[in-house]
């Protein structure tokens, strides 16, 4: 009995060879229990060492594998080749980021833009650790728990035609990891991260297509996360238009 | 204006074809949106017309009602309505992701908040009906 097969459609970019990406197919034994990655280091091992992606974890935690498949953003090792049967499977790097080589993107552009909005709890003045924990109710916890699943894997940015148009633009995970640590009790750094986020390429310039929230492997909600900070940005500029003496948090 | 994103050489940078919008069907719902305020913005200019030959009297209003009954017209203002009512539904869906309400601790379901704000549409509709056809 001949063994079933599945073909792969790679895009390939060797920088300084090829003026832009081209594709490369390969057929792969097809099996019920393996994923996209799975079929990607069967190509790297056994037909093609020179075939160049991320991967680390292989149980989307680490957010390393995300590539577009069949044009859409996913987690190659949660994208199980028995979803796109018979085949071919497109395979292509992350959209809206610059190539490196093959599937691998440029991530510095996201990077400098998570460290911008300061993902981190800020306080006014830390306490002694001899004060204990910041304490928080389970309601306090659930404001913000969503926001905070976010593995930074960019499929967001692959998704958001924004992002694609205008690189500048800060993107949905930023936004969403600067609006959890604004909705976190123990955090005191609204005020840091606003002038990021009220940028012109902050929050108004997403116009809510929405398909971030679509394509997000972690059940978390960016377009929701950048509505709501136009809302509390515009209330806030309200109130200190009508209430200038009154102090704003 | 943003300042040009500077492009490092090796890198290959993808553009974004203007076609992008036909790539799925949630792009294309968000551009069918986007749409929908040009006939809005249309169909308010076309009243704005009808308010300003009201003000010219009772003859140039009819004289203006019956070039509205021309089949064009009519076709324009059922494909209005069609927009208005797009953009009013897919507003009213957005308001509950939007807008966290809280009655304590706990937070309002959005769909409860999207209910909620249909309901308030259709009650000021059914008002400003009998408003309009009381007499």
């Amino acid at each position: 009995m001949t063994e079933e097969t599945m073909t792969l459609e790679v895009t390939r970019y060797r920088p300084g060879h090829d003026r832009e990406p081209r594709t490369q197919s390969f057929t792969v034994p097809y099996r019920t229990d393996w994923v996209v990655l799975d079929a990607l280091n069967h190509i790297k091992d056994r037909i093609d060492g020179t075939l160049s992606y991320r991967w680390s974890c292989r149980m989307g935690v680490c957010g390393s594998c995300g590539m577009m498949v069949n044009g859409v953003p996913k987690l190659t090792c949660a994208a199980f080749l028995r979803d796109y049967r018979p085949g071919p499977i497109r395979v292509e790097p992350l959209a809206n980021f610059p190539v490196i080589r093959d599937l691998v993107i440029a991530l510095d552009d996201f990077m400098e833009k998570l460290r911008r909005v300061k993902p981190w709890i800020i306080r006014a003045v830390e306490k002694p650790v001899s004060d204990g924990e910041y304490l928080q109710t389970p309601a306090q916890l659930d404001a913000y728990k969503q926001f905070s699943m976010c593995i930074n894997c960019m499929l967001c940015y692959a998704a958001c035609p924004v992002y694609g148009l205008e690189p500048a633009f800060l993107g949905p995970a930023a936004i969403a990891l600067a609006y959890r640590y604004n909705l976190d009790s123990r955090d005191e750094g609204y005020r840091l991260r606003e002038p990021v986020l009220s940028e012109a390429v902050g929050v108004w310039e997403c116009t809510f297509v929405g398909e971030c929230s679509v394509v997000c492997p972690k059940g978390v909600d960016p377009a929701a996360a950048i509505q709501r900070s136009k809302l509390a940005g515009a209330t806030d500029w309200l109130l200190s238009m009508i209430m200038p003496w009154a102090g704003r948090r | 204006m943003t300042a040009p994103r500077v492009e490092r050489p090796g890198l290959f940078y993808p553009k974004l074809p203007a076609t992008w919008w036909l790539r799925n069907a949630n792009y294309f719902r968000f551009m069918l949106r986007e749409l929908s305020s040009v006939f809005i913005a249309l169909f308010l200019v076309v009243f704005l017309v009808q308010l300003h030959r009201l003000s010219q009297g009772p003859g140039a209003y009819a004289a203006y009602l019956e070039t509205l009954r021309a089949p064009g017209w009519i076709i324009f203002h059922v494909v209005a309505l069609a927009f208005a009512l797009y953009h009013s539904v897919t507003w009213f869906n957005l308001t509950g992701v939007v807008q966290v309400v809280r009655l304590g601790e706990r937070q309002v379901p959005p769909r409860l908040v999207a209910g909620a704000s249909f309901a308030l549409w259709a009650v000021v509709s059914v008002v400003l009906l009998w408003f309009l056809l009381r007499g």
